[in-house]
């Protein structure tokens, strides 16, 4: 646990790869990364994920660009909940209900004020899953274990059933489809309306894991853990341990609002039963199954989301299969790859790729192997 | 008022079949740390493998015998294999394999016997108000949490399997095989869930059947509290009742939500269920 | 340190241009254009690709795989006898689990990587409804969509969508105004489910049951249990009950009914009538329940509405052919029931569209044929694909079951419309599978 403590600077990982084979020397080059303040660091990341992000839609068809950008939504979701299992210890199974959130505020926005500009609207989800995150999070700050993860989970349950009572306004099991503009006229010869809406969910993301990645660098990201490891200790050292508590359940509900709008976005509708428990349950297998604790792990955790079963699906496709076995071929390969990552690497994808990082390094230059960036992966 | 007690009873009924799925929950709580989300799985198969076991005999006792026997091989299998070796890493890590169970164990039952319902029998005679299926299932479900109070306060392999659970170097100093009694406390669990789910899959069962019967059997755990099998018991029936009457009163589609305000207004009072006794709280 | 400078530049240009151009209202669009018809997508000279999303897995499922099952058999028996102007028809079924955000995932993945030419029979209300824009855009024609939501029938709107089953509020008129006329002194009870299914069906018996409705409940799709809700039709003492309900919630009121001891008259829709289903679901409570008789005595005397032929009539030419097909095609434990004649009959219909459609197979020739005929076959009501009218078919008959499996027709085909319009008679020719092709051609 204490190497996750880091693990957010690998966000930075492939940058120093990148200047590395750019302009040679990568030993100073590296160190002259790590002297950059973290701001930059992170903004400069950021940025290069967006330019990978561009390029990677100008290769593909509409539907990888679907996914792409749903893999962008996921991992915001699966990051904010890594800020609140990973750094303070809460273990939520409730986090579907805040993206259930952030997709209804979105679509009664766009349904009912069809002129908010679309920052605004995704601005204005975040302030409402936030807002509910307080209320949560005060409910619960009090309560561990499975405590917290029955209320999370009846509260899993509980949102989709909101949207069936109140099914005038949420419209009911059938939920809310929509419009929303896609790609700007200007652009549209140019552009197709799948990249664009690629481009802004990753734009949007980006900004939220710059911030992320520097909150859990900061003092709130000390606190939270200190938190985590020892709550009697922090307490003593003067740290507002239910304040804390609270604010890392703020600060994921937001996450998670804002991915929900997202995916309102893309997809133009907000039904209940896209927000199932399942939705919340897969969210925090991704989480382990990419590695707790670090934002990269948040990113395989989204692809596995997206891609996993997907493959699953097309595997079952191409065996000639009883249709049994076929139809329920993908739920099952998930099963056994989440049971067999935890038994052999608890520490889930990014622990393999870190642990194979250091390898190549010490073998390569073993000079340097002491305060390395613990990435060498390439992110896209 | 005739609707009122049946409504009660229904409850009763309902709640009967939490408690079960409760107390199967506790158990592994109680044994092992972990909250088991492959329960509602576990006990999916072990029903199954009483309507395959009952279609083939004609017997439904067989079956229900199979489901037993089926579970608590399940149940110890899982801890042995799966539970154990991540028992050191971290608490998160068991609740992740037991969530890939949950898939896994879905996924199967749909492989073998298909995402189609099939018509699954009442233990008796379900018509009539409180019908002796209803009775028996309460009745079971009683039988089983006083038959686990009398073993786990009173026998000496209750004794062992508290002290392997509570202390476990101590135990083992003391010669209880630790191990051991921690793959029996899942084995046992695991027979009570295929109790509940015997109860839980009439009139039908298909692979997703048990799922919301499992977030209330989790609710009630948590109500009543994680300490003792009568916390569960009362909490399967507190939310039985009162979800019977939220459903008879106010509407079927509230069950949800009424289920999240119950727990949240226990869990205000008392952040470790209602049946649990104060102390100061391990951390 | 140059190229990051360069490129966090170039990149943060982006992010201001995709700022910028997101500041007018995202929900203001405005329509831009039709996609071009006059491709042939999905067609070679010897297939043609078709796609259509249902829920395979998850707790939807239950029920439904029967579809796919019967409609892929008249596929194959079609391929096996040469295709249609020599085509192979590849029927390829995607997997939503009933989740809206799957069904536009798959839906994407079946236009832009199957590339299929039409997708037939997409499933669900809630699924379906989230892809009609996307298909209308792509320009993919989306025929013979499988629910009875009122929506499809919108060719101003969506000019590619066709309905198929008969709607939830024309059945229901029919329903109200044979209960209205025929149990003119009872109290009757609502029990349907709580999506457009219940709103629309209500809406439609309201019409000639407003007087008579002592009870209204409703139950969500994927609960496990409805006995609050009988109990509260019991408690309304409801003596007809009209249950507008997929069938493994027919099946449980009729349990739950019985358990009760709460004996009023059921009157089914068509989406919750097939009785084969419905006695396999009920075959163990028979002998359970202590009585002697046969697993269909709980299914005595229920009246129910349909649209397409039975299982049972043997007779009937399209029901033989339709088992042959059952017989060499259909895998084991599948049943012959009429939910895979649902299938079967709606594969049987594109099969007809397409042949119409002629040779030189373009998205536009599938439209204009569409238009062009009422397409009269299985079904024992009228259809009709007009381009100012995608309903499907258009009416019902009652009839009640007894035990032992005899069916009784208690009212023949009625049509109406979908808002207040009058029901009338209809007197229907239905030619025979040797008497339309592609099927008089064909083996």
């Amino acid at each position: 646990m204490a190497s996750s403590q880091k693990s957010p600077a690998t966000a930075a990982g492939p940058n120093v790869e990148e200047a590395a084979r750019g302009s040679g020397g990568p030993r100073r080059l590296a160190e002259r990364w790590r002297t950059l303040p973290m701001l930059p660091r992170h903004l400069i990341a950021a940025c290069a994920a967006m330019i990978a992000v561009i390029a990677l839609t100008s290769i593909t068809d509409p539907g990888a660009n679907l996914r792409l950008a749903s893999i962008g939504f996921y991992m915001l979701a699966i990051a904010g909940l890594g800020i609140l299992i990973g750094f303070s210890g809460q273990v939520s199974l409730g986090h579907g209900a805040f993206m259930f959130i952030g997709a209804y505020s979105t679509a009664l926005f766009v349904i009912h004020m069809p002129m908010l500009p679309l920052w605004l609207n995704l601005a204005l989800a975040v302030v409402i899953s936030c807002l509910a995150g307080l209320i949560i999070g005060v409910v619960c700050a009090r309560l561990h274990g499975p405590y917290l993860a029955g209320a999370t989970l009846a509260l899993a349950v509980a949102m989709p059933a909101l949207a069936n009572r109140f099914s005038d306004f949420l419209g009911g099991p059938n939920g809310l489809s929509f419009v929303m503009r896609g790609t700007p006229p200007a652009l549209s010869d140019m552009v197709s309306n799948t990249q664009w809406q690629a481009w802004v969910v990753w734009l949007t993301v980006l900004i939220v894991l710059v911030f992320l990645a520097n909150l859990s660098h900061g003092r709130l990201g000390r606190q939270m853990r200190a938190v985590r490891d020892d709550e009697t200790a922090a307490a003593l050292s003067g740290i507002r341990v239910a304040r804390v508590k609270v604010t890392a359940f703020v600060v994921s509900a937001g996450c998670g609002g804002l991915a929900g709008a997202l995916q309102a976005y893309l997809l133009k509708t907000a039904t209940p039963s896209t927000f199932a428990v399942a939705l919340s349950l897969s969210l925090l297998a991704v989480l382990v199954l990419g590695g707790l604790g670090s934002l990269w792990g948040a990113l395989w955790g989204a692809i596995a989301m997206v891609y996993v079963e997907e493959w699953g699906d097309s595997l079952a496709h191409a065996l000639t299969l009883d249709t049994n076995v076929a139809n329920n071929l993908p739920h099952v390969l998930y099963g056994v790859l989440l049971i067999a990552l935890v038994l052999t690497w608890p520490s889930g994808v990014q622990g393999i790729l870190r642990q194979l990082g250091n390898a190549l390094r010490s073998r390569g230059h073993s000079g340097n192997g002491t305060t390395s960036v613990p990435s060498t992966q390439q992110g896209k | 008022m005739d609707y009122f007690t049946n409504l009660t009873l229904n409850g009763v009924a309902e709640g009967a079949i939490y408690a079960a799925l409760a107390l199967s929950l506790i158990i592994i709580y109680q044994a092992t740390r972990v909250v088991n989300f492959a329960q509602p799985a576990l006990a999916l198969i072990a029903a199954y493998i009483a309507l395959t076991v009952t279609t083939a005999s004609g017997s439904y006792w067989l079956g229900f015998a199979a489901a037993l026997v089926s579970g608590l091989l399940m149940g110890s299998v899982t801890e042995r294999l799966l539970i154990r070796p991540v028992q050191k890493t971290s608490q998160l890590s068991a609740i992740i394999i037991t969530l890939g169970l949950l898939l896994l164990l879905q996924g199967v039952a749909g492989m073998i016997w298909s995402n189609e319902p099939h018509s699954f029998s009442y233990p008796m005679d379900f018509e009539g108000r409180f019908s002796p299926a209803d009775i028996f299932g309460v009745a079971a479900v009683l039988g089983t949490a006083m038959l686990l109070f009398a073993l786990y306060r009173w026998t000496p392999l209750g004794l062992r399997m508290r002290a392997a659970a509570a202390h476990p170097e101590m135990a083992r100093m003391l010669g209880v095989r630790v191990g051991l009694m921690l793959t029996l406390g899942w084995g046992i669990a695991t027979v009570v869930g295929a109790l509940a789910g015997m109860l839980a899959a009439p009139p039908f069962v298909y692979p997703n059947v048990l799922d919301s019967v499992f977030v209330y059997g989790l609710a009630a755990a948590v109500i009543g509290g994680l300490d003792n099998p009568f916390g569960s018991l009362l909490g399967g029936f507190i939310l039985g009742i009162s979800l019977s009457f939220v459903s008879g009163y106010l509407g079927p589609e509230l069950m949800p939500l009424a289920a999240l305000i119950i727990l949240i207004l226990v869990l205000s009072v008392r952040p470790d269920g209602l049946f649990t006794r104060p102390k100061a709280r391990k951390v | 340190m140059h190229r990051p400078r360069a490129m966090s530049a170039a990149a943060a240009a982006a992010a201001a241009a995709i700022l910028l151009s997101s500041c007018s209202g995202a929900g203001e669009v405005e329509d831009n254009g039709t996609a071009d018809l006059d491709v042939s997508t999905g067609v070679t000279d010897d297939s043609v690709v078709i796609g259509t999303h249902m829920p395979l897995t998850g707790p939807a499922a239950p029920g439904y795989s029967q579809i796919p099952a019967g409609a892929g058999a008249v596929f194959e028996y079609i391929n096996d006898n040469g295709g249609v102007h020599g085509r192979e028809i590849d029927y390829r079924v995607e997997d939503d689990v009933y989740q809206p955000d799957n069904t536009v995932e798959v839906t994407q993945d079946l236009v832009h990587d199957d590339e299929i030419f039409a997708m037939v029979g997409g499933l669900g209300t809630p699924t379906h409804s989230k892809v009609l824009d996307f298909l209308d855009q792509e320009g993919v024609p989306d025929l013979f969509v499988s629910s009875g939501a009122l929506m499809w029938n919108q060719p101003d709107e969506y000019p590619l969508t066709y309905g198929y089953q008969v709607d939830y509020t024309r059945e229901a008129k029919i329903q109200g105004e044979y209960i209205a006329e025929n149990f003119p002194d009872a109290d009757v009870g609502y029990l349907h489910q709580s999506d457009d299914v219940g709103e629309d069906s209500q809406a439609g018996l309201d019409q000639y049951l407003e007087d008579q409705v002592v009870e209204v409940q409703s139950y969500d799709s994927g609960q496990d249990s409805i006995s609050a809700q009988v109990e509260a039709l019991a408690d309304a003492e409801a003596d007809v009950v009209v249950c507008s309900c997929v069938p493994n919630y027919s099946a449980m009121m009729l349990l739950e009914s019985a358990g009760i001891g709460y004996d009023p008259q059921f009157v089914v829709s068509s989406i919750g009538a097939d009785t084969v289903t419905l006695s396999g679901l009920l075959e163990q409570f028979a002998e359970e329940a202590g009585s002697d008789a046969p697993a269909d005595a709980m299914l005595d005397g229920m009246i129910s509405t349909g649209y397409l032929p039975r299982v049972n009539q043997e007779d009937d030419p399209w029901i033989s052919f339709f088992r042959e097909i059952y017989d060499d095609y259909v895998e084991e434990d599948v049943p012959f029931s009429n939910t895979t004649i649902y299938g079967m009959v709606q594969a049987v219909k594109f099969a007809q569209v397409l042949e119409n459609a002629g040779e030189d197979l373009t998205r536009q020739a599938l439209i204009d044929a569409l238009d062009e005929d009422d397409y009269p076959g299985p079904g024992l009501v009228p259809f009709t694909t007009a381009s100012d009218n995608h309903a499907g078919y258009t009416g019902t008959y009652v009839s009640r079951y007894s035990e032992g499996g005899d069916v009784e027709v208690l009212q023949e085909v009625r049509v109406t419309d979908n808002e207040d319009g009058p029901i009338e008679e209809f007197d229907l020719e239905r030619p025979g599978p040797d008497e339309i092709a592609p099927f008089s051609d064909l083996g």
